[in-house]
């Protein structure tokens, strides 16, 4: 085989290979200089970003790819003798290689960002070490076909980004969120972990497109022990995600965190999303398609709970006077709008007139997930680039800043408009693709999508109005324009935030309608594993 | 904290050997008998947390340095994930034990069935071993060093 | 009945574990009742493993009669690899806690959860 198809048979293990030896290799590599290790990270995360770009094209034009741990070779076939297969498998479709790109580009903005956001602070060795294990656990979580190797990197992520949201520790709320959120994910972690032995004794596998096949191979039943499965992987990754009402941890963490940090523990959290996706849809897929009763029950019962979250989200930030603290709130809205299409794709699974709803309904879904990342992180980073320059963090103190910071005004502005869903920013051709679906679902949800929208824009004219328009004070006056490489990190962001607005046929097109159309039917999930059966 | 009396210094000094052999026993019969590279760590690392509550936070803390333990820390770590890239250059797939077959150490296919073992064999796990106990008896004492260091610190006893 | 008192237990551990975080005021023993929810969920693991007459699934050394229908009579060992898995995790997790509790008592001096709560609303 020639360079380039040797390189694309091993990327997948590269890809989470790479960032894990520059991981272990920092805290001798800082022992030099300071700027060898950040040209080093920057480095060493480039070749990974070049290795994703070279396995998506490749996932998208020839289907699903696999790789073998420790095998023979990545085609995948049963070792002697056995009836499962006993290795590690990591299996990458189309919603898999979207994940890994939104989680590739928020790590190179994220390190890019804290190059400059950072510079004051000691002990930065051990911050750029335990970025790169979180970097690593959010690739592996996304990459993964095997439950308990999903578990592994579920509490790898819990415990680096507990110990990067308690970075200032001279703050006290810093560490009572940290703390927070530390037993909230334990708990959540061992809920699924109990979950998973429930489904290894039923099935004797633990990777995911075995016990798939399993399910529906036999007489398709849908036990007691089944169904408490689900309902404990659900609420353990809704947990981890942040749906009402277990969002407590997220408005505390994304708000008391350094504004780097948040940006990558954003991705955490769509990597928990990425979780319920294959769970529901993958793995109990085939359950769905035959038993009609249970999935219109469980996609409703999502729906009324991604609305409460919505409605909380929008309610709670409109009487927020800390800064970071309400754009978190807005965090937690948008994740109520991803988990309402997933209800809505729930109900309609069992159901063939309604599945074109259901497909438009997870195309909307899929797009809001990146669209999120993009505006909510770009909200994050102009208040951090806020902090850094004037130590504040209550509105009721800053006024007046656009006249110092003029670039920030506009990305805080371009991040406005995305989240309230104006066009043309790449938010809108999103929510309206959430609207049209769920409103035939039933008109009432739609109604209070649209109004949580109105909501949001309200909150924002009055924080923008009250931070960066209004009269000067004089306690502002040597106030000066954030360092370039946070400028370059945000003015990316919106770069791209841009781009998807003007054109966001061709994003559906080639990401997100591959990605859907993977998550609708799980047998092309099995027959990579099984081999056509 | 302050340093215990002599007959406990005296008998920590004792049993200190034995714990240190036995806990490289485990590591080193991972592939073999139950144990392995943490579990193996974890009873090494508890023989030197013994030796830390028996003389005293401040005799340790004057002798160690916790720059070098975490450089050790770093070696460990950096063998695993070593040894995995071998695996990818040298056997063709990542994590493949390529020191089973044709290898230099550790390369003894043990016979099947029900007779005796033989310490040479699984060729790339037994290094995977010693590089994972290496880190564990690092990490953790440096874990119980600077929780001991950070608590007789004047300003955190109020 | 009495290939059930394993699991009877692993209940009882996490109903206890579960009270404990949600109903203590100390820091300290919220930390303990994770510490008994994780020991529950371990034993929940090794006790599905269990096969009735087995032995430790060591291959070399084992009795002669459990040779002739090897590995019927053995208990079943991937569930003890999950498990050792969730234990070192758990030691990670605690260390972690812990020294944030170190880090909180010297900053507010008590270690009462209503008296450290600044986050309300």
């Amino acid at each position: 085989m020639n360079w380039f198809e040797l390189i694309t048979t091993h990327s997948p293990a590269l890809i989470v290979a790479t960032p894990l030896l520059a991981a272990f290799l920092t805290p001798l590599v800082s022992r030099i200089n300071d700027t060898v290790r950040n040209i080093f990270v920057l480095i060493m995360l480039s070749i990974t970003g070049l290795l994703v770009g070279i396995l998506g094209y490749d996932v998208l034009t020839n289907g699903i790819r696999t790789y073998v741990f420790g095998g023979g070779s990545t085609v995948v076939t049963l070792p002697s003798g056995l009836v499962f297969h006993v290795r590690i498998i990591f299996e990458i479709d189309a919603m898999s290689i979207f994940m890994v790109f939104i989680t590739i580009i928020l790590a190179i903005i994220c390190i890019v960002y804290s190059l400059s956001f950072m510079k004051k602070e000691d002990g930065l060795d051990k911050y750029y070490t335990v970025i790169l294990l979180l970097i690593v656990s959010i690739l592996g979580m996304e990459l993964t076909g095997d439950l308990f190797n999903f578990f592994v990197f579920l509490e790898i992520s819990c415990i680096t980004s507990c110990a990067l949201i308690a970075f200032w520790v001279h703050k006290g709320e810093a560490l009572e969120a940290a703390f927070k959120y530390i037993v909230i994910s334990s708990i959540a972690a061992l809920f699924f972990l109990f979950a998973l032995g429930l489904l290894y004794t039923q099935y004797n596998a633990l990777n995911m497109a075995a016990i798939a096949n399993a399910m529906q191979a036999n007489s398709i039943q849908f036990g007691l022990l089944d169904r408490v499965a689900f309902v404990l992987i659900i609420v353990s990754l809704a947990m981890k995600a942040g749906l009402a009402p277990m969002h407590m941890w997220l408005t505390d963490a994304y708000g008391e965190a350094p504004a780097s940090v948040t940006y990558i523990i954003i991705g955490a959290t769509m990597a928990s999303l990425y979780g319920v996706f294959r769970v529901c849809f993958t793995l109990y897929g085939g359950i769905f398609q035959t038993v009609v009763i249970s999935s219109f029950s469980i996609g409703w019962i999502i729906v009324i709970l991604a609305l409460v979250t919505i409605l909380i989200g929008v309610i709670m930030a409109l009487i927020q006077t800390d800064f970071r603290r309400l754009i978190a709130f807005v965090a937690v809205a948008e994740i109520g709008y991803i988990f309402l299409t997933i209800g809505v794709g729930l109900t309609t699974l069992s159901d063939p007139n309604m599945i074109a709803v259901g497909q438009t309904a997870m195309q909307g879904g899929i797009f809001h997930i990146i669209n999120d990342c993009l505006d909510i992180g770009l909200l994050f980073l102009a208040a951090g680039a806020v902090y850094y320059a004037t130590k504040e963090t209550s509105l009721n103190e800053m006024s007046g800043l656009a006249r110092k910071m003029k670039y920030t005004t506009i990305f805080f502005l371009i991040g406005l408009l995305a989240v309230s869903g104006i066009p043309p920013m790449n938010g809108f051709a999103s929510k309206l693709l959430i609207y049209e679906s769920t409103y035939q679902l039933n008109p009432i949800i739609s109604i209070i999508a649209i109004l949580a929208s109105i909501m949001l824009l309200a909150v924002f004219v009055k924080v923008f109005y009250s931070a960066f328009l209004g009269p000067k004070i004089s306690k502002f006056e040597n106030v000066k324009e954030v360092p370039k490489s946070m400028l370059i990190g945000m003015g990316v962001i919106a770069g791209i935030i841009i781009i998807f607005g003007l054109f966001p046929n061709i994003v559906i097109q080639y990401l997100v309608e591959p990605a859907a159309n993977a998550l609708m039917s799980n047998t092309q999930y099995i027959s990579a594993i099984f081999g056509g059966v | 904290m302050s340093e215990m009396s002599k007959i406990v210094r005296t008998l920590s000094n004792i049993t200190f050997p034995f714990i240190m052999v036995f806990g490289l026993y485990v590591i080193a019969h991972g592939h073999l008998t139950p144990g392995g590279g943490f579990q193996g760590g974890a009873v090494a690392a508890s023989g030197c947390a013994m030796l830390l509550v028996a003389y005293g936070s401040g005799w340790v803390i004057d002798r160690i340095k916790i720059s070098r333990l975490s450089a050790f820390e770093s070696l460990g770590a950096l063998g695993f994930i070593g040894t995995a890239f071998f695996g990818l250059i040298f056997g063709g797939m990542f994590f493949n034990n390529f020191l089973v077959e044709t290898g230099i150490l550790f390369n003894v296919v043990p016979r099947t069935g029900f007779t005796g073992s033989e310490f040479n064999t699984a060729g790339v796990l037994t290094l995977m071993n010693f590089s994972v106990g290496v880190k564990v008896i690092a990490g953790v004492f440096a874990i119980v060093v600077v929780m001991a260091y950070a608590s007789s610190l004047k300003e955190w006893k109020q | 009945m009495i290939y059930n008192i394993p699991f009877i237990a692993v209940v009882a551990m996490i109903f206890i574990g579960l009270y404990t975080v949600l109903f203590k005021r100390n820091v300290v023993k919220i930390v303990i009742g994770i510490s008994i929810i994780e020991s529950g969920v371990n034993l929940f693991l090794i006790t599905l493993g269990y096969r009735e007459g087995g032995v430790v699934p060591i291959f070399t050394g084992a009795p002669a009669d459990v040779a002739a229908n090897a590995p019927g009579s053995m208990v079943l060992p991937v569930p003890q690899a999950l498990t050792l898995t969730s234990i070192v995790i758990g030691v990670a997790v605690l260390a972690l806690m812990l020294s944030l509790i170190m880090h909180i008592y010297k900053k507010y001096g008590t270690l009462d959860v209503r008296k450290i709560r600044r986050l309300k609303e």
